[in-house]
C-alpha cells in the first residue's frame, strides 16, 4: 500500500479506540471488596456466594444481551444444563471432582446454546424472545419428566462433590471454600468476557447490536458470530449454573425456571447492561435490597423491589451504572470550564 | 466486446402482483460513472436490493466479472466487491465515527473474528480507518458518536463505511438525499474524488447530481429500463423527458 503515514495513530480517537481496554485504576476495588469480604463477614460466606454466582451469570446475559443485542428470556436454560450435569454426573457416581465438573458442565451448556442458537438465531425480536422461553421451558419439562436421572419435581441433593484440589471439603454450612472457589472462576470468566468485548469479535457484537443490517452490508457473517456469542454466553451461563450446583451440593427444577431467568434480566437491567460492570452492581443491589427487604417486611418484601424497578425503567434506562456515568459528566463538565 | 464489472441478465422479481423488476437488462462497465434515475416507485431501490443480495431475484441473472453471482448471499457479495450505501442512514448510532468505519475495515481485512488482542491494537485497521476519515474531511468528527453528528456529516460516515470495504463495484443509493443544500457539495465532492478504478452506480433524484456526474444513465419506469444513454442523449430524448424530467423538473 502506497500511503502517506500522517502518523493517525496519535489522533484522540485512535488513543480512545487503543485505549480503552486498559483497566482503569478502579477497576482491582470490586475484586479487593470481594476478598475483604471474605475476612470481614464470615458468617455471611453462604449469602456472599450467592451473590458472586448471580454475578457470573449476570455476566454471560451481558454479552449476548448487552453487546450483542439478542434479546433473550432463557438463559436459565444453560444455567439448568450445567448444575444438571454437575448434579447428575455427581449423584449418580460418574464424576464429581469439581474443576474438571465445571468445565464438563460448561461444555454441555454451549453444546445446548449452540444447538439452539443454530434455530433460534435466525428470529429476532418477540420471536426470538419467545423461543428462548420456549427452549427453556422444554428442557425444565424434559427435566421433570426425566425423573429417575433428574429426580424430577425433587432434584438431586447431597451430592457427593469431591475436595477441591484433593483437600478443600465443600462445606455447606461454613461456605469457605466455595466462596473462594466461585470468586476465582468469576474472576477468570470476567476477564475472558472483558477480553472479548474489547476485541474486533466484540467490536463487531457491538456493530450488530446496532444496526444488523448494515453489518450484513459490510460483509460480516452475522448469523455465526451470533451464534458463537450465544454458545461462549451459554458456557459461561453453564459454568455458573454447575458451580451453584457444586456449591450448594443439590440441583432442582428451579435452575431451569423462568423465575431465574426473569431475575438475571432484572439485575442486568438494574445495574446496567452492556457495562460489564452492571452484573456486578445489579446482583449486590437486588440480592442485599431483597434480603434486608425479606427481613424487614417479611410479608410484602417484593413490593418494595417492584416500586424501585419501576423507577428505574421510568427514569433511568441504562440501569445504576447509566445513572453514575451522567452524574461523572455532569461533575467533569462543570469542572471543566473552570 | 469487455466483460462488464457487473451485469443482470433478464432479471424480475415480484413481489405478489407487483413487478418490482422486469427483465433488466444492465451492464455496468469497468470504471464507469453510471446513473439510474427514474420516478418514485419505479425500481431503482429493488435493483439496488437485488444487485447486493438483500433480496433474491424471481428469475434471471447476476454476473460479476462473467461469473454468475445469482445465488451467492449478500455478505459474500461484499467480499467479492460490491459495496452499496443506503438511502436512508444506517449507522452504528451510538459508536464513534472511528469505529463506525473501524467495523467495516477490520471486516474486510479479516481481523473481525479475532477474539483476544484489543480492537484498538490492531494499528492496520485504525490507520486505515483514519484516513478514510481524513479524505472525506471527517477527522475533526472521529471521536463523536453518530447521533452526535449533523445529518450530513452522518451520510459521509455512510461512504465512509462503503470505501472502506475497497469495494470494485459502488452502489450509492441517494447519496445527498436529506443533506441540507449547504453540505450536499461535500457529498458532491467525495463522490467525484472517489477512484478512478471502482465502478459506480449511483440512484438519485437530484438532476444536477446525475448531470454532473455520470457518463452514462439508466432510466427505470415501472420496474423496468426505460432508456440508456449518454447523458445528452437521455436529456435529449422526448419520451424520458415526458416520464421523467418534465415531471420532477431540474433542481
Amino acid at each position: 500500500m502506497t500511503r502517506p503515514a500522517p502518523g493517525w495513530a496519535d489522533h484522540p480517537a485512535a488513543l480512545a479506540l487503543a485505549g480503552r481496554h486498559r483497566p482503569r485504576a478502579w477497576e482491582p476495588i470490586p475484586w479487593i471488596l470481594a476478598l475483604a469480604f471474605y475476612f470481614v463477614f464470615p458468617k455471611h460466606l453462604g449469602f456472599g456466594t450467592e451473590v458472586l454466582v448471580t454475578i457470573l451469570f449476570a455476566i454471560s446475559l451481558d454479552l449476548v444481551l448487552g453487546y450483542a443485542g439478542i434479546v433473550t428470556l432463557g438463559q436459565a436454560a444453560f444455567f439448568g444444563a450445567g448444575a444438571y450435569t454437575v448434579g447428575m454426573l455427581a449423584k449418580h457416581g460418574i464424576w464429581n471432582e469439581p474443576i474438571t465438573g465445571l468445565i464438563l458442565a460448561a461444555l454441555v451448556a454451549a453444546a445446548v446454546g449452540f444447538g439452539s442458537g443454530l434455530v433460534l438465531l435466525r428470529t429476532q425480536g418477540l420471536t426470538l424472545l419467545m423461543l428462548t422461553l420456549c427452549t427453556m421451558a422444554l428442557l425444565e419439562e424434559a427435566a421433570n419428566l426425566a425423573h429417575d436421572y433428574t429426580g424430577g419435581f425433587d432434584g438431586l441433593d447431597s451430592l457427593p462433590i469431591a475436595p477441591l484440589f484433593g483437600r478443600f471439603e465443600f462445606n455447606p454450612l461454613y461456605p469457605k471454600t466455595q466462596y473462594l472457589y466461585v470468586l476465582a472462576v468469576l474472576f477468570l470468566c470476567f476477564v475472558f468476557v472483558r477480553t472479548l468485548v474489547y476485541s474486533p469479535f466484540g467490536q463487531s457484537l457491538t456493530g450488530i447490536r446496532e444496526n444488523m443490517l448494515r453489518m450484513h452490508a459490510v460483509g460480516a457473517p452475522v448469523r455465526r458470530r451470533l451464534v458463537l456469542c450465544y454458545t461462549l454466553s451459554a458456557a459461561i451461563a453453564g459454568a455458573a449454573g454447575g458451580i451453584w450446583a457444586q456449591a450448594n451440593a443439590y440441583v432442582n427444577l428451579g435452575t431451569l425456571g423462568l423465575d431465574r431467568a426473569a431475575t438475571v434480566l432484572i439485575i442486568l437491567v438494574l445495574g446496567g447492561y452492556g457495562r460489564l460492570y452492571g452484573a456486578f452492581i445489579g446482583a449486590i443491589a437486588y440480592m442485599a435490597l431483597s434480603h434486608f427487604l425479606s427481613k424487614v417486611y417479611p410479608t410484602a418484601w417484593q413490593l418494595g423491589l417492584g416500586f424501585l424497578l419501576v423507577v428505574i425503567a421510568l427514569f433511568a434506562r441504562n440501569g445504576i451504572l447509566g445513572i453514575a456515568e451522567a452524574a461523572m459528566r455532569r461533575f467533569q463538565s462543570v469542572r471543566a470550564p473552570s | 466486446m469487455t466483460t462488464p464489472l457487473l451485469e443482470t441478465r433478464a432479471l424480475c422479481r415480484n413481489f405478489g402482483a407487483l413487478a418490482a423488476a422486469r427483465d433488466i437488462n444492465f451492464r455496468l462497465e469497468p470504471g464507469a460513472r453510471h446513473a439510474l434515475i427514474g420516478p418514485n416507485g419505479a425500481g431503482k431501490t429493488t435493483f439496488v436490493n437485488l444487485l447486493t443480495g438483500v433480496i433474491q431475484p424471481t428469475s434471471g441473472a447476476i454476473l460479476m466479472k462473467g461469473r454468475d453471482i445469482t445465488g451467492v448471499v449478500q455478505a459474500e457479495r461484499v467480499k467479492l466487491g460490491i459495496a452499496r450505501t443506503f438511502q436512508i442512514n444506517r449507522l452504528f448510532r451510538r459508536l464513534s465515527v472511528l469505529e463506525n468505519v473501524y467495523i467495516a475495515v477490520a471486516e474486510r481485512v479479516g481481523a473481525a473474528p479475532s477474539m483476544f488482542r484489543p480492537a484498538g491494537t490492531r494499528r492496520d485497521v485504525v490507520e486505515e480507518s483514519m484516513h478514510l476519515l481524513d479524505t472525506l474531511k471527517l477527522t475533526a468528527d472521529a471521536t463523536h458518536r453518530i447521533a452526535e453528528l449533523p445529518y450530513g456529516r452522518q451520510r459521509l460516515v455512510e461512504l465512509a463505511i462503503a470505501l472502506g470495504l475497497k469495494p470494485e463495484v459502488l452502489l450509492l443509493d441517494e447519496p445527498a438525499a436529506g443533506v441540507p443544500s449547504a453540505e450536499s457539495h461535500i457529498i458532491l465532492d467525495a463522490v467525484d474524488a472517489l477512484p478512478r478504478d471502482i465502478g459506480v452506480l449511483i440512484i438519485d433524484h437530484d438532476m444536477d447530481l446525475v448531470f454532473r456526474f455520470a457518463e452514462r444513465i439508466t432510466v427505470m419506469v415501472s420496474g423496468a429500463v426505460f432508456a440508456t444513454g449518454s447523458p445528452r442523449e437521455i436529456g435529449a430524448d422526448a419520451d424520458v423527458r415526458a416520464v421523467y424530467l418534465g415531471r420532477a423538473g431540474r433542481g
